[in-house]
């Protein structure tokens, strides 16, 4: 992975002395609550329900054990003892004080973290495919970009006060993994004609109030370019994005309004200008970022392994979790292990900090010392030998983090919700938490296969509700807390935004209202059809029907639309 | 040259200001000591900022004055410059696009950028376009909610002076511009990114 040299780290230094400078300034009164906000924001603090948030970036979602186990210790020493992963690839912490901030992030600029840009109306952390590197269908590592755009964005003067915040995100596979289609700006590798690797450059995707597919802008961008490109996006849109609406600020918004070929036009005017300029990158550069990504050494190994082929065959429990946990491998011999964070009763996401020290050490003695984030809220160890799975197995369980559900009904994303969150509408956690128990058998959460349910408190769609197969989202219906659910939505190369089955549901309603969709699927499923398959093909009349069927008890005093 | 595709004036947002005209106020501005950071130190500001409702005629001496009155008043203004030997200034508000000074730009002594909330960033795209497209070589300044925290980016796009607001401690606000000694990517006042300033590989 990638390691600060002395420019990274006098960066990352400064901003730590520059943001201890600002608490200061605040808490000694010299700046308004007004003037610290987008301060504190741009540094990923909230001031939320109980205690301001602290979100730490993990770029592209990728973590040294050393970093982790720096994350254990910030934890215990300034939260309660957990942090929270996020749908975007970064850490939360719940509970730290604000005077303590400075000292957290100076801990982290230790061990070559920040907070830099995880909110505000900036370019926000760039996220990427959680496989990158080690995937079957990749046509180039997405990671060397991923890192060029990290530094190209980190306090770029011109783009510091947008309309609005800013996510890109970076995919190098065949499949999307990334969500592209649903970032503000996609980059998407493809392979041209004479066979190069350029970019698609999508823009103007979200999900939010808006929920909206990106657009392709540019197709086949060659590589140096990049930089130019994304400047000349951003400036049409700093110069031209709505400021008087904050829920029209975005660029969906403004290429909306424009339409995309105009959009397009004023981009490729302004591109006009700075194409081929200073900023247009060198193969140097691309070299030397690409150099921190290369292979570990991997062993040469067989692509089976007798050892775990019989444990396989001994250890039904084992296959079980390797079927949904493990993710094949680009090298012989190796697997990608993920470890479930979606274990009943926890909320979506959660890891101690004896968990996260126990990861640490799990990915040094079997995963070359990196540990990845999902942005389905779960943990990766990329490079695990086929030979040690049992073992990583054994370990996982002991901590719980070996829930055999990757992918299924139980693994559901959930954004903090309402327990924490000073925006939600309602609670996320206790929801997740009531479909977890409700599925509590193991041989039907596998029969009904492939499955994700997204939940998210509010409009923002932090739980990316939108693209869930079942989306959740929190509603506010005269000052109670109510779930609006949608079926049908998708991610990846054929994303698809879920549609309203009705009314939304009350709290305690809606294990049922899960309950009732799965069953309406299971009886209605061709062979090899899940859930998505079986709701695209009836659509949503069926679910409908059986969710609002008043003889099979739905409250009659829950008729109005949300 | 581009129009601009929309000239959106920001509304008020609800529990906040409305924001241009109000920080352009000349009683704020001279509260601050009449001073400026100008070139990294604390100068005074011998310039007079008319204001977008001016109607009145210029005053003598050294004057900034709204686009609109420039675009107004372009040959009487021209004279001014050239055949009474008076430098002239011109100040955009975050709106209004600098192609507009493209064809005068080497008249003005002065452009000044309103940011009408500090964080209202279209200023620093103006300041960008003013520098490095369309050749803006005098003092440009950034004026209205100009704050300790936003001079070090404000700098890196090319401003050089800084109208610091009236009720912020001007000697505090100048400390900012050395915040950071080091940036990755390029900017007006370094056009050259890291990567080609210090990370270029050795010449074997
Ligand atoms: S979706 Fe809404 S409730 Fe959930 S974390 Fe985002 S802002 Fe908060």
């Amino acid at each position: 992975m990638y390691k600060y040299d002395s420019y990274d780290q006098t960066i990352v230094d400064e901003r730590v002395a520059q943001f201890r400078g600002q608490t200061e300034r605040f808490l000694a009164g010299q700046l308004s609550e007004d003037e610290f906000r987008p301060l504190r924001l741009q540094n990923g603090l909230y001031i939320q329900k109980h205690a301001p948030m602290l979100r730490v970036a993990i770029p592209y979602g990728l973590l040294s054990s050393k970093q982790v186990r720096k994350l254990a210790h910030i934890a215990r020493k300034y939260d309660r003892g957990y942090g929270h992963f996020t749908t975007r690839q970064n850490i939360q912490f719940n509970w730290p004080t604000l005077e303590s901030v400075p000292e957290i992030l100076a801990e982290l600029a230790t061990v070559e973290m920040h907070a830099i840009q995880t909110s505000g109306n900036c370019i926000r952390n760039v996220t990427s495919d959680q496989f990158a590197g080690i995937a079957h269908d990749e046509l180039i590592d997405p990671r060397p970009y991923a890192e060029l755009i990290r530094q190209w964005s980190t306090f770029h003067p011109e783009f510091a006060y947008l309309p609005r915040k800013f996510k890109i995100a970076v995919n190098g596979a065949v499949e999307d993994r990334a969500g592209t289609l649903f970032h503000d700006i996609g980059v998407h590798a493809v392979r041209t004609a004479s066979g190069e690797v350029a970019f698609n450059i999508l823009v103007g995707g979200g999900l939010g109030r808006t929920p909206i597919l990106g657009h392709v802008v540019r197709e086949e961008l060659p590589r140096q370019h990049l930089f130019t490109y994304l400047d000349a996006i951003l400036r049409v849109y700093n110069r031209y994005g709505r400021r008087d609406n904050m829920y029209k600020a975005r660029i969906k918004i403004l290429v909306k309004e424009l339409g995309l070929e105009k959009f397009r036009a004023e981009v490729e005017a302004e591109w006009a200008h700075l194409k081929d300029g200073p900023s247009t990158l060198t193969q140097d550069e691309i070299d030397r970022v690409a150099a921190h990504f290369v292979d570990p050494a991997y062993e040469k190994l067989s692509a089976v392994s007798a050892e775990y082929e019989k444990r396989l065959l001994d250890n039904k429990a084992f296959a079980r979790w390797v079927s949904r946990n493990v993710f094949g491998h680009k090298q012989p011999g190796y697997a990608a292990v993920t470890l479930s964070l979606k274990k009943t009763g926890i909320a979506p996401g959660d890891a101690t900090d004896a968990q996260l020290d126990a990861v640490a050490d799990l990915a040094d003695r079997y995963s070359y010392g990196e540990i990845r984030a999902s942005h389905e809220q779960n943990l990766i160890l990329a490079d695990v030998k086929l030979s040690d799975l049992f073992a990583v197995w054994e370990e996982a369980k002991r901590i719980g983090f070996a829930t055999p559900n990757i992918g299924l009904l139980t693994d559901i994303i959930a954004c903090p919700g309402g327990d924490f969150c000073s925006l939600a509408n309602a609670k996320s956690i206790p929801i997740a938490d009531a479909i977890q128990q409700r599925f509590d058998d193991l041989d039907y959460i596998f029969d009904i296969g492939d499955i994700a349910i997204n939940i998210s408190g509010c409009m923002n769609a932090c739980g990316h509700h939108h693209v869930g197969h079942i989306g959740i989202l929190g509603v506010d219906k005269h000052g109670a807390e109510f779930y609006q659910v949608t079926i049908g939505g998708s991610q990846g190369l054929d994303a698809a935004l879920g549609k309203v089955i009705g009314p939304s549901f009350a709290q305690d309603e809606m294990a049922d209202v899960v309950e009732k969709l799965i069953k309406t699927y299971v009886d209605l499923r061709h062979e090899d059809e899940h859930f998505l398959d079986t709701a695209k093909r009836v659509g949503i009349e069926p679910f409908k029907a059986r969710v609002y069927d008043k003889k099979a008890g739905h409250s009659a005093a829950e008729v109005a639309n949300v | 040259m581009s129009e601009p595709i929309a000239t959106v004036r920001p509304e008020p947002v609800e529990g906040q200001q409305s924001d241009s005209v109000p920080h352009l106020s000349f009683d704020k501005l001279r509260t601050n000591g009449n001073q400026i950071i100008r070139d990294g130190a604390i100068v005074r500001d011998e310039w007079t900022l008319i204001a977008a409702t001016h109607a009145e005629p210029l005053p003598a001496g050294r004057v900034i004055v709204p686009l609109a009155r420039w675009l107004a008043e372009r040959d009487a203004l021209t004279a001014r410059i050239t055949e009474q030997n008076q430098p002239l200034g011109v100040w955009l508000d975050g709106h209004e696009d600098p192609a507009k000074l493209a064809d005068a730009i080497h008249r003005f002594a002065v452009i000044a950028v309103n940011f009408p909330k500090f964080a209202d960033g279209r200023g620093y795209s103006i300041a960008t376009l003013l520098r490095s497209r369309y050749g803006f070589k005098g003092e440009l300044r950034a004026i209205g909610d100009v704050l300790r925290d936003q001079l070090f980016y404000m700098k890196r796009v090319g401003f050089n002076a800084f109208a610091v607001r009236a009720d912020k401690d001007i000697h505090d606000a100048v400390k900012a511009l050395k915040d950071f000694s080091e940036v990755y990517q390029g900017s007006v006042n370094q056009p050259l990114p890291l990567f080609k300033r210090k990370r270029v590989p050795e010449i074997a």
